[in-house]
């Protein structure tokens, strides 16, 4: 049986395709979920995709937050079930206190569009389970506001409990302590600028996106 | 029911980098400003609403911008309510 991941479409997300196909690739089942609908029976795993849910308006997330899946999504990571932000969407999960901290506008103020490395740091998270400790990822970032930051006490707990489970080799937009990706305390909801989605297959230029995932859909199983 | 106009400044906190500012900042010498400094840059948010008081409204803004308008992570405000004209 092949995982069955659900994929939000806010309105103005821009990245649910590629999360779609890329998961289907990967030969799990994706499905659209709309922001409106309340509940995700049946569901394995959530993505929350990358794009401007409700037109990044206040603060990217702040409103998508507010969206009527969102307790569905906070029910269903509650009960230990796999959810991933990437971009966009782990602005979301922040906003929406599912994830702690905050993403800013990056340091130097420049959208950056580019391919990044990666250090993984955990497999104990639903995004890493597949990966190993210190794997370089190749994988594209896309954002303006990826700048991670969060209180001291905060950082001091991620980096203590292991929940920072990506980071930047090269640090492209000022994030603090160079984090990529971070895991709530379950491992189960985990957030990521870097876009895995397109990198999983060779025409793409990287595969690097791929153990993610895999990873994803093995935490669903 | 009193109306209040309510003028919600939102703030990025002490320590949080505001690189909109500092690049602000950055380009007033070149127009002949090199006298200025502590550049911000925030947002402004302007609403309309019905209490029974002042004390009712700013509660009620102050919960919405708790809740709603700021990041309490990265934002803080400041609230000036005045009454409107009727």
């Amino acid at each position: 049986m092949s995982a069955r991941v659900g994929v939000v479409l806010f309105p103005g997300s821009n990245c649910e395709h590629d999360a779609v196909e890329a998961v289907a690739a990967l030969g799990g089942k994706a499905e659209l979920v709309w922001h409106g609908d309340r509940a995700l029976a049946g569901f394995d795993a959530v993505i929350l995709p990358g794009g401007f849910a409700h037109g990044d308006y206040l603060r990217p997330g702040a409103i998508a937050r507010f969206s009527p899946v969102m307790d569905a999504v906070r029910q269903f990571a509650s009960d230990g079930g796999p959810v991933v932000g990437i971009c966009n969407g782990f602005q979301v999960l922040t906003e929406a206190g599912l994830l702690p901290g905050a993403l800013q506008k990056n340091a130097g103020l420049k959208f950056v569009c580019t391919t990044v490395e990666l250090r993984v740091e955990s497999i104990e998270s639903a995004l890493t389970g597949d990966a190993q400790v210190g794997q370089l990822l190749r994988v594209p970032i896309n954002h303006f506001e990826g700048n991670y930051t969060c209180d001291g006490y905060t950082l001091d707990a991620l980096r203590d409990q292991g929940r920072i489970v990506l980071r930047y080799v090269d640090n492209p937009n000022g994030s603090m302590d160079d984090i990529a990706g971070i895991a709530n305390e379950g491992g189960n909801v985990v957030g990521l600028m870097p876009h895995p989605e397109r990198a999983v297959e060779p025409l793409l230029g990287s595969v690097d996106g791929a153990v993610l995932l895999r990873s994803l859909l093995h935490a669903a199983a | 029911m009193s109306a209040f106009e309510a003028l919600v400044e939102v703030r990025l906190r002490p320590g949080i980098a505001d690189p909109q500012g500092s690049t602000i900042e950055r380009s007033l010498p070149a127009l002949g400003f090199d006298n200025v400094s502590e550049v911000k840059v925030g947002k402004a948010i302007r609403l309309h609403i019905e209490a029974d008081d002042e004390a009712g409204a700013r509660g009620q803004v102050e919960a919405l911008c708790q809740r709603f308008l700021t990041n309490p992570v990265i934002e803080d405000s400041v609230v000036t309510l005045t009454k409107a004209a009727s």
